[in-house]
């Protein structure tokens, strides 16, 4: 045995030996680590505990920066940590405390370990073991030592006694009964003098409170006397941590601590300290004008100072300023507004999104344009991040901020022109979804969507692919306010179609199919005294797919008058004559042909389902051009009735669907939901499942159809009913007097764009910023007069679309027992009812001694903890049995009542814990009556 | 509190990992990989502060060395700087003025070192001499162990009992 042991240990390679190989190595690195590691597993059996040790080392130096697996080391670690050498012991200290977790199966075995240790009169040995059990405590461990940790608590050697109170924290949280037994000595030690304690204790009390302030507001007197007395600046930031959790809670202990903060904020020259104190004012302190002035006064220095952490900072600061003193912005806007073309990528997102914070509806298209502009110019990233939360502040809560829609569809148009946009499919929804909502914006929509299809060079850009099948939706489904929809036709057909993805392509066809018996149908319909919607019911059943639309008669026959008096302008500008119509059959039939063989089915089924319309309809076109009207009466009047069939199909509105519209289908009889659906993931695995865009939007194409989609008809029915003829009347005479006069300013703004090609430099940029900043000036303060005469458009809402499904965060029933434990001891507990004045005569007594007097820090420390003695000297008898206490709770009949609530904590522990865990929740409720904050603050 | 604490060369090696929240080794390894995709391509004289999934990471770089400490998004990112300084200020008086090999080569010190700084994410010491005394403590202690154990005749003397 030995024999091998003296080789091991004489010729083991050191950690520096493998660190050298490591960089010297000529194998490669995985295959010196793989080599390395198969050493360590021979030497970590070794019985020499150096040996073992050393190998230990090696492995913890491969894991922890080369990220190689551990965990096969748990035991030797274990065998090395009950070495009575202290480098061995240290060594596996620092190998546990890296790989161990809850999970690891030997964890039971180190409590012993780690006791033996705790009790060690070296301080260095306590000190390791507490930074392991800092680590790796779990439930168990917590529990088993917290008697350990209690007593160092109180250590006279403060390099221990700091580090248990650091510790407590993980084992508070982990097991919250050990609350019950240090929370006293843990609040004693706020009156330590030794400053490292102190920072400790502070420290552990910044995460309680941030977890639940409302517990901690009993101790508001010791940590505000901190807060006065403290000099050092690590302790005063912990402290207003605590305050900034504390002071909302109590708007009394707000106003008393306004002043010492402010006394800092003007007296320290530290600037962690002075943000901390900025950061205490602005999200704690908010309603104290005078204390928020001088915040914002300090953070306008941070923001002209050079370092660019103190920019960035004062830049977080003033967002959150923002939500409620927007003045502090707009004091500041022309550092904000510069900081957009900073040459730190953080700092720009931060001064963007507190751009963003000042939108109002007055200021959205000033800011929007001042956005856009500087997205023309931006790196690819930033600018589509300005694009990206320019469409996430427009669109917020419905359009909410948005007055001008016709002004929004246009931006909309415009930023997908923007070379770097990679925003389509977020543009192609909101020009749907715009559509959709609003029925006043739609003439100017099928403008933007006409300049964007029209446009071949677009096709190019796959980004754009989205907004563009946006554009060809909008334009078919609202061809009756295009202009000229000849021009639209030539549009959809272009062959640079070519380009785009399959499904877009069926988009197109689809909206060229509308636009053509829009066409068509105008043509026809024109100068003739139209059929009387009657002829709708008068057509054979076979042919009508509209059986289904039947409950919109009224509704369509408004529409048609609608369309009626559009056709007199649309017809003005670009007359559809037999020739064009021909034309355009024409070029269906050319663009289309080849689109028969499509390997897309979708394409395929579109262009098969448009050119037979064409074949159709085409023949008895041409002839009565030939022949005229006589001849072909009685075979026109039928083309005519299919004509005005399509058209009437085309002509429904689609509206937006409800997010729970689903809900409201009444389940078809021998439709079984529940059914496991399990064995179709086998056959369908390899299949995508299609597109999404299809589900959201009530998928129009094929609704119209099939005219299966009953479900989603009947709900737009519903829909429609409501708020349909209160807005179509005064809606129908809006579009015509806003019909010449947007599309006109429109244009002009485009025409002043720079060209997207033109990309000035960043010295450029930098010259722009300060035009920027003065093109903006004014902008940037809310306007109070309206700017636009015409009120703001209907937008559709659908009532269950706002109320987004928030799942409740239930509190971790961890936190709860441990913030409930706290109050527990802050509280007194419930022997003592805290309504009844006898019982509470000492205790209220004393509070109020201390409040006068409180320059005594003997007797505060007493008072303030535990308030009676009763409970103090209960704890010292638990102390001395140990786990025993658990099971003699003094308050039984509190138990019986809390069963019920203990059936949700369903928690594999002993009965003992149970119920102290119930008696941890039971003051819940208890002190939420009782003001509790000493006068002494107020 | 601290969540974790990085040491990334400037080219992307680790120097040193230590987490005072749970990760497990796989998510480790992606954190690394994120961050120092991060940290690393940004550029001098930008500040030192980065949003990262919803937590802010402080680095400040100190010759070839970046030095990360992850914190929650409410917590003080001066002072975070101040400690990582603080703990430069340590290693450079430990080790005299410290460069990147002492701590390859020292990497079980360098740790025993934050240890002493740092216990579950948070500051406990912020005095360098208290630091560099406890440390030197404890290397004494390991030292004198290792002498009555290391040298060769021990090995020998118990090899041949």
């Amino acid at each position: 045995m030995s024999g091998p042991s003296l080789m091991d240990s004489l010729f083991q390679p050191s950690l520096e030996d493998l660190i050298k190989g490591l960089r010297q190595q000529l194998i490669g690195e995985q295959a010196f680590i793989s080599k390395s590691l198969e050493e360590i597993r021979k030497e970590i059996k070794s019985t020499d505990l150096s040996t073992k040790s050393t190998a230990l080392l090696k492995l913890s130096y491969l894991s922890n920066l080369h990220f190689q697996d551990m965990s096969f080391a748990a035991f030797p670690a274990l065998e090395v940590l009950s070495s009575p050498r202290f480098s061995h012991k240290k060594i596996a200290y620092h190998a546990i405390s890296l790989s161990f977790h809850d999970s690891t199966p030997v964890l039971l075995l180190i409590t012993n370990h780690l006791r033996k240790d705790l009790n060690s009169t070296n301080e260095f040995e306590v000190s390791l073991s507490l930074q392991c059990l800092s680590r790796i405590a779990n439930v168990d461990l917590a529990r088993d030592l917290t008697p350990e940790v209690f007593a160092l608590l109180s250590s006279n050697k403060f390099y221990v006694r700091k580090r248990a109170v650091a510790v407590v924290l993980r084992v508070f949280e982990k097991y919250p009964d050990s609350v019950r037994v240090c929370f006293k000595r843990l609040v004693e030690n706020l009156e330590n003098s030794d400053p490292q304690v102190l920072s400790a204790v502070v420290g552990v009390f910044s995460e309680l409170a941030c977890k639940d302030p409302r517990s901690y507001l009993p101790l508001a007197p010791e940590f505000y006397k901190i807060l006065v007395d403290s000099k050092n600046n690590w302790i005063s930031i912990k402290v207003l941590k605590i305050f900034s959790k504390l002071a909302p809670l109590e708007p009394r202990l707000a106003k008393r601590v306004v002043e010492p903060i402010c006394d800092l904020m003007r007296n320290t020259g530290a600037k962690s300290l002075l943000f901390e104190c900025i950061r205490t004012v602005v999200t704690s302190l908010s309603e104290n004008e005078s204390a928020v002035r001088l915040a914002v006064g300090k953070v306008r220095e941070f923001l002209e100072d050079e370092d660019p952490n103190l920019k960035y900072l004062g830049l977080q600061a003033l967002r959150i300023v923002a939500e409620k003193h927007l003045w502090a912005v707009s004091e500041n806007k022309e550092v904000v507004i510069k900081s957009l073309s900073d040459a730190d990528p953080n700092i720009k997102i931060e001064s963007l999104r507190l751009v963003m914070a000042m939108v109002s509806e007055h200021n959205v298209s000033e800011i929007s344009r001042v956005l856009v502009n500087y997205a023309i110019k931006s790196d690819p990233v930033f600018c589509n991040e300005i694009l990206g939360s320019i469409l996430s502040t427009c669109s917020r809560n419905l359009y909410e901020i948005i007055v001008d829609f016709d002004w929004y569809v246009s931006l909309l148009g415009e930023m997908s022109r923007i070379a770097h946009c990679q925003m389509g499919d977020e543009i192609e929804n909101q020009l749907i979804d715009i559509g959709l909502r609003v029925k006043d914006v739609r003439p100017e929509l099928v403008r933007v969507a006409r300049d964007l299809l029209i446009d071949p060079a677009l096709l190019g850009n796959s980004f754009l692919h989205g907004v563009l099948s946006g554009a060809a939706w909008a334009s078919g489904e609202y061809v009756e306010f295009s202009r000229n929809p000849l021009e639209l036709m030539e549009a959809l057909l272009q062959p640079r179609t070519s380009l785009l993805p399959p499904p877009i392509r069926a988009i197109y066809i689809q909206a060229a199919f509308k636009v053509l018996v829009f066409c068509l149908h105008t043509c026809f319909m024109r100068g003739k005294s139209i059929a009387p919607s009657a002829s709708l019911d008068n057509l054979p059943a076979g042919v009508s797919a509209s059986a289904s639309y039947e409950s919109f008669d009224d509704f369509s026959v408004e529409n048609g008058a609608d369309v009626a008096v559009v056709h007199g302008q649309t017809c003005a500008s670009a007359p559809i004559t037999k020739e064009s119509i021909v034309n355009i059959l024409n070029m269906v039939e050319l663009a289309l042909g080849p689109l028969l063989g499509s390997h897309d089915v979708e394409v395929q089924e579109r262009a098969r389902n448009l050119l037979g319309f064409v074949d159709l309809t085409k023949p008895e076109i041409l002839n009565s051009s030939i022949h005229e009207k006589r001849d072909s009466e009685g075979k026109r009047v039928e083309s005519s009735k299919i004509i005005k069939l399509m058209h009437d199909a085309f002509s429904k509105e689609l509206g937006p669907v409800s997010l729970s519209a689903q809900g409201k289908v009444s389940l078809p009889d021998g439709l079984v939901l529940k059914e496991n659906l399990g064995d179709l993931e086998m056959i369908c695995g390899d299949i995508e499942p299609p597109s999404s865009n299809s589900f959201s939007f009530g998928s129009p194409y094929e609704e119209e159809k099939d005219g299966l989609s009953f479900s989603n008809l009947q709900i737009r029915d519903d829909n429609e009913q409501s708020n349909e003829s209160t807005s179509l009347l005064a809606a129908h005479r809006k579009r015509h007097g806003l019909y010449y006069l947007s599309s006109g300013k429109s244009e002009m703004i485009s025409n002043d764009y720079p060209p997207a090609s033109d990309h000035t430099l960043q010295g450029d940029i930098n010259d722009n910023a300060d035009d920027l900043v003065k093109l903006t000036a004014e902008s940037l303060i809310p306007k109070r007069k309206p700017k636009h005469g015409k009120p703001r458009p209907v937008v559709v809402k659908l009532d269950e679309v706002d109320e987004k499904p928030v799942a409740m965060k239930q509190p971790e029933s961890r936190d709860d027992s441990l913030s409930g434990a706290v109050r527990d001891v802050l509280f007194g507990s419930e022997d003592i009812p805290p309504t009844s004045s006898q019982s509470n005569l000492s205790n209220s007594s004393k509070r109020k001694g201390k409040e006068k007097q409180h320059t005594d820090p003997h007797t505060e420390s007493k008072v303030s903890a535990v308030g009676d003695g009763n409970s103090s000297s209960r704890r010292r008898k638990d102390r001395s049995q140990g786990k025993e206490r658990r099971h003699r709770s003094p308050r039984k009949k509190n138990d019986e009542e809390r069963k019920d609530a203990d059936q949700k904590e369903k928690k594999k522990s002993s009965g003992g814990r149970h119920k102290s865990r119930q008696r941890a929740e039971e003051p819940l409720k208890v002190p939420a009556q009782t003001p509790v904050i000493p006068d002494f603050l107020l | 509190m601290i969540h974790f604490v990085l040491l990334i060369s400037r080219q992307g090696k680790v120097r040193l990992t230590k987490w005072y929240s749970t990760y497990s080794q796989k998510e480790r390894t992606k954190v690394i990989r994120e961050l120092s995709g991060v940290i690393l391509t940004r550029g001098p004289k930008l500040c030192n502060f980065v949003e990262w999934r919803g937590l802010k990471v402080v680095y400040k770089r100190y010759a070839s060395l970046y030095f990360c400490m992850c914190i929650d998004p409410d917590g003080n990112e001066l002072e975070i700087l101040e400690i990582i300084h603080h703990y430069v200020e340590v290693l450079d008086r430990y080790f005299g003025s410290v460069c990147e090999l002492d701590l390859i080569y020292n990497f079980h010190k360098a740790y025993y070192i934050l240890d002493e700084i740092l216990i579950s994410g948070e500051l406990q010491e912020p005095g360098k001499r208290t630091i560099v005394r406890a440390v030197a403590a404890q290397d004494s202690l390991v030292e004198t162990v290792k002498e009555q154990t290391g040298s060769i005749s021990t090995i020998i003397a118990q090899a041949s009992k």
